[in-house]
């Protein structure tokens, strides 16, 4: 996978969701994303930053890059926090599953809007989430 | 950043801006509960026209705010939704928005029209 250098955006409060949420749809317009593509990724990034504001403490950060591999081109999201983890990942991968009172679709959405996804998390020490969105369509630049 | 509510022959209207905060979102919904029972609306449109990204948050003040207006009579449509809005949130959960829905606000006004006579017939 070529990778590109990446845009950090610190989300430490609210309003820096919908920054994150425009530095993704930008990102994913330039390089040539469908349009239900730039809005799964756009309402992942949504989904992503707004855990990090109200799941933990201090905020976190989602980083943004464009990725390329055998001709597609994609956008790779991480978001990052030290916050305080998450006990039960396959828990908060179910659907309707909250601590927050929240609808419980954030995490297992955002698996279903994204091609990839990954999770690792520890209690204490904090959680990474990865996940990629690729256009299958789009022509792989020289 | 207050939210425009406006009065059209016994139907209150409303369109969700782009960027809404939570605390935006918490004075929206007093601002509907409190315009539903100063005016004696018996009905309200939610329009999502400008709404990109309707996350599971969002859903949620929607969800919410259709709840509250019911619960003070008022029959509640949400209109507008993109149509890459609407696949996005298929895959994101389809139960996600519990909201009678049209896809414009010409419709929404007949839909609510037509919900309103039903229910006084």
């Amino acid at each position: 996978m070529k990778n590109e250098p990446g845009m950090m955006v610190a989300v430490t409060q609210e309003w820096h969701v919908a920054r994150a949420q425009r530095a993704a749809t930008a990102l994913a317009r330039s390089v040539g994303l469908s349009q239900v593509a730039v809005y799964s990724l756009a309402t992942s990034v949504s989904e992503l930053a707004n855990n990090l504001f109200f799941h933990t403490r201090v905020g976190g950060t989602i980083t943004l890059r464009a990725v390329r591999q055998n001709g597609s081109v994609g956008v790779e999201i991480v978001a990052e926090d030290d916050g305080p983890g998450i006990a039960d990942v396959d828990s908060a991968m179910r659907d309707g599953f909250t601590t927050n009172g929240g609808l419980g679709v954030g995490l297992p959405g955002v698996k279903r809007l994204m091609d990839e996804f990954e999770i690792e998390s520890q209690v204490g020490a904090g959680t990474r989430v990865v996940a990629v969105i690729w256009s299958a369509g789009a022509t792989l630049q020289p | 950043m207050k939210v425009a509510i406006l009065k059209l022959r016994g139907i209150l209207l409303t369109s969700i801006p782009i960027d809404m905060n939570d605390e935006d979102a918490m004075a929206f919904q007093a601002d509907v509960l409190r315009m539903l029972s100063d005016t004696e609306a018996t009905g309200l449109v939610i329009d999502i026209t400008a709404m990109n990204v309707v996350d599971s948050y969002m859903a949620r003040v929607i969800n919410d705010t259709a709840v509250q207006a019911g619960m003070l009579g008022a029959q509640v449509v949400l209109c507008g939704m993109q149509p890459d809005v609407a696949l996005t949130l298929i895959e994101m959960g389809r139960e996600l928005i519990g909201v009678e829905t049209a896809l414009n606000l010409d419709q929404a006004f007949n839909r609510l029209e037509t919900m309103i006579e039903e229910r006084e017939a």
